[in-house]
C-alpha cells in the first residue's frame, strides 16, 4: 500500500486531481449540513449576481439558490457516475470473462453483441433509453450503465485470452478446480489492475453523460444535478450568466479531477508501461 | 489476384458484415418502440382529443398493432427496409422524409467539425511530441486535458456568452438569416459565418482526442528501429519526423477518427440544442419535447447506419494507406 502511494504520488498532477476529487466529494456529502433546505426552494430575490443578497454564487430565475444547488448536485453526478460504472464494469466483467475464457462459439456470440453495442451511437442511444423510461434517477443509471459496458468487456475478453494458457491457470486445471472458481478466484484477480483503470475513467465519462442528459431535460425531475442547473439557466444567458456558468466549472473540475486520478492509477498500477515512456 | 480485386472483395465482405448489425439495430429498435407506453393508436387517440375504445380497436387492426409480436417485428422490418420509419404526427410528415431533411445540416455541421478537429488535432499533437519537455508541449498537454474534461453544452454556452452576446461576431443561433433573403454566395457566406460557433465548439472535444493520440503516436513511431536506423544513415530530424515517423504515426488517428462518429452524433445533439441548429441532433431534441418516439428512433436507427457506413470507409481509406493490412 505505502509502495502504491509511493508511485502513485510521483505523478503529481495525479495528486492534485486526487485532492480536488477528495473536496468535491467532501462538499457532497457536508451538503446536507450546509444547505439544508431543499434546492429546488425559493430562497430569495430572483437573478441576483454573486455575492449579492446573500447568495454566494447567485441566484436563477426561480430565486434558486445556484450554490445550495451546485453542492446538491455534486452527490448526484458522484452518486450516478459511480453507481452506472460499478453496473456496467460487473456486465463488463461477465461478458469478457466468458466471452475470453471459453472463447470459440460463445466468444463470437458474446463479441457479436458487443459490437452491436459499441456500434450504435452511446450518447442517442441513452437519450433515447431515459425517454423511454421516463427519466428517473434509475432509469438514467440503466442508460448509462448499458451504453457503457461494451469496453470492459473487450479488456476483460482481452486480459482473459491472455492469461487463460499460462501455467498457473493449467496448474489449476490440474488441481481439478472448476472454471467458475479459476476465472474468479485465479484470473480475474489478476487484470484487476486494468479494470480499475479503465473503471476510474468511466466515472468522469458517466459524470458528463449525466450531465448531458439533465441538460436535455432528461433528467431526475425531483434531484437537482449540474446538468438541469445548466439547461433552466440557458434563457437567462445574456442577463444572468452565473447561473450556468459555475455549474459548468464545477462539472469540469470534476471530471478533470477523475481523469488526472484515472492517469495516476494508470501509472502507478502498470509500472512497467511507466518505464517505457 | 490484383490489389484492386482484392480491395472490391474485402469491401464486399465488410459489407456483408455491416448487414447483421444493422438487422439487430432494427430488431432492438422494434423492442424499444414495444416498451415504451402506449402504441401510436393511444397517441393518435390522444391527439384527436376523444376516441372510443371501438373506434381504437378499428384503428389498431388497421395498422396491424392487433397481431402476435413476431408478425408486427416483420411487418417493422419490411417497413424499414422499404425505408418506411413512420408517420411523425407532430411534424405531420413521414419520418423519413423530415430526416433526409433534416440531415444536410448535420452533415455539414459533422464534416467541418472532423476537418478542424483532425487537422488541428494532428497539427497541435506533432508539436508537441516534437518539442517533448518543453513548455509548448505542457500547454498543449494541460489544453488537451482541460478540454477533455469539459461539458459540451457548456462550452457552447460560453461561446454564445463571450462571442456572441460580448463581442457581437456572431450569431447566436440558427443555420442563417432567413430574413435577409440572401441568394448564391452571400447565403454561402451566411451560412459560413453561423457554422463557425458550433463547429468549434463540437470540435473541441475531439480535438483534445486527437492531440493526445497524435502525440503518443509519435512518441511511439520515434522509439522504432526504424528511426534509429534512420539516423544512423544520416538523415536529418526534420526529415526522420516529416517523411517517416508522421506517415506512420497518422494511422492510429485515421481509425480513431471513424471510431468517434458515434460519439461526434451524440455531441451534435447537444451542439445543435444550443446553437438551434437545424439539423437531426435539434431534430431529436424537439422530438423529446414532443414525446414523438416514432421520429426519435428513426433518427437512432439513422445515427447507427451512419456509424456503419463510416467505419467501412474508414476501413476501406485504411487498407489504402497501409498497404501492410492484410486484406485478402
Amino acid at each position: 500500500m505505502i509502495d502504491f502511494w509511493k508511485r502513485f504520488s510521483r505523478n503529481r498532477s495525479a495528486v492534485f486531481g486526487l485532492a480536488i476529487l477528495l473536496t468535491v466529494l467532501f462538499v457532497a456529502s457536508i451538503a446536507s449540513l450546509i444547505y439544508p433546505e431543499d434546492p429546488f426552494r425559493l430562497a430569495g430575490k430572483p437573478l441576483s449576481g454573486p455575492g449579492l443578497n446573500g447568495f454566494l454564487l447567485g441566484s436563477d430565475s426561480l430565486g434558486r439558490d445556484v450554490a445550495s444547488g451546485i453542492a446538491h448536485g455534486a452527490k448526484t453526478s458522484l452518486l450516478i457516475g459511480l453507481i452506472a460504472t460499478l453496473a456496467a464494469v460487473f456486465i463488463g466483467i461477465i461478458f469478457g470473462a466468458f466471452s475470453g475464457y471459453y472463447g470459440g462459439r460463445i466468444d463470437d456470440l458474446l463479441m457479436r453483441v458487443t459490437e452491436i453495442f459499441q456500434t450504435i451511437p452511446s450518447f442517442v442511444f441513452a437519450i433515447l433509453l431515459v425517454a423511454i423510461m421516463k427519466p428517473s434517477i434509475e432509469s438514467i443509471v440503466i442508460a448509462i450503465t448499458v451504453v457503457s459496458w461494451p469496453g470492459v468487456a473487450r479488456l476483460v475478453r482481452a486480459e482473459f485470452l491472455s492469461l487463460k494458457n499460462r501455467e498457473f491457470v493449467q496448474a489449476c486445471h490440474t488441481l481439478g478446480m472448476s472454471d467458475l472458481r479459476i476465472m474468479l478466484r485465479e484470473i480475474l484477480p489478476n487484470c484487476l489492475s486494468p479494470i480499475i483503470v479503465i473503471g476510474s475513467l468511466m466515472v468522469a465519462t458517466a459524470i458528463l453523460i449525466e450531465s448531458g442528459l439533465a441538460f436535455l431535460g432528461l433528467g431526475d425531475p425531483n434531484i437537482m444535478s449540474w446538468g438541469f442547473q445548466i439547461g433552466a439557466g440557458r434563457t437567462m444567458l445574456r442577463s444572468a450568466w452565473w447561473v450556468c456558468t459555475f455549474p459548468g466549472i464545477a462539472i469540469l473540475i470534476t471530471v478533470l479531477a477523475i481523469n488526472l486520478v484515472g492517469e495516476g492509477l494508470n501509472d502507478a498500477l502498470n509500472p512497467r508501461l511507466r518505464e517505457r515512456q | 489476384m490484383n490489389r484492386t480485386n482484392k480491395i472490391l472483395r474485402y469491401v464486399s465482405r465488410r459489407l456483408l458484415q455491416g448487414i447483421p448489425i444493422i438487422l439487430a439495430i432494427i430488431v432492438l429498435n422494434f423492442f424499444l418502440l414495444n416498451l415504451a407506453e402506449g402504441d401510436a393508436v393511444d397517441v393518435l387517440a390522444g391527439e384527436a382529443g376523444s376516441a372510443t375504445p371501438e373506434y381504437m380497436e378499428q384503428l389498431r387492426a388497421k395498422f396491424g398493432l392487433d397481431k402476435p409480436l413476431p408478425v408486427q417485428l416483420l411487418v417493422y422490418l419490411k417497413n424499414v427496409v422499404t425505408l418506411d420509419l413512420g408517420y411523425s404526427f407532430r411534424h405531420d410528415m413521414p419520418v423519413s422524409k423530415l430526416i433526409v431533411d433534416r440531415f444536410w445540416p448535420t452533415l455539414l455541421l459533422m464534416v467541418s467539425t472532423i476537418i478542424l478537429a483532425v487537422g488541428f488535432g494532428i497539427l497541435l499533437g506533432l508539436l508537441a511530441a516534437v518539442s517533448l519537455n518543453t513548455w509548448k508541449d505542457a500547454v498543449i498537454t494541460v489544453f488537451a486535458l482541460i478540454t477533455y474534461a469539459t461539458p459540451l453544452f457548456w462550452v457552447g454556452l460560453m461561446m454564445i456568452v463571450v462571442f456572441s452576446l460580448n463581442f457581437g461576431w456572431f450569431p447566436t443561433s440558427g443555420m442563417e438569416n432567413i430574413a435577409a433573403f440572401h441568394e448564391g454566395f452571400d447565403r454561402v457566406k451566411d451560412i459560413a459565418h453561423h457554422l463557425v460557433l458550433p463547429t468549434i465548439t463540437l470540435s473541441l472535444f475531439y480535438l483534445a482526442l486527437y492531440t493526445r493520440m497524435m502525440r503518443a503516436s509519435m512518441l511511439e513511431q520515434y522509439g522504432l528501429d526504424y528511426v534509429v536506423t534512420a539516423r544512423a544513415k544520416g538523415l536529418t530530424e526534420r526529415r526522420i519526423t516529416f517523411v517517416h515517423v508522421l506517415r506512420n504515426a497518422l494511422l492510429p488517428v485515421v481509425t480513431m477518427a471513424g471510431v468517434q462518429v458515434g460519439a461526434l452524433i451524440g455531441g451534435s445533439v447537444i451542439v445543435e440544442s444550443v446553437f438551434a441548429w437545424p439539423g437531426l441532433g435539434m431534430l431529436a431534441f424537439e422530438s423529446l419535447f414532443a414525446r414523438d418516439l416514432n421520429l426519435l428512433l428513426g433518427i437512432f436507427l439513422l445515427s447507427s447506419a451512419l456509424v456503419v457506413a463510416v467505419n467501412l470507409i474508414v476501413d476501406v481509406i485504411y487498407s489504402f494507406l497501409d498497404p501492410r493490412i492484410e486484406i485478402g
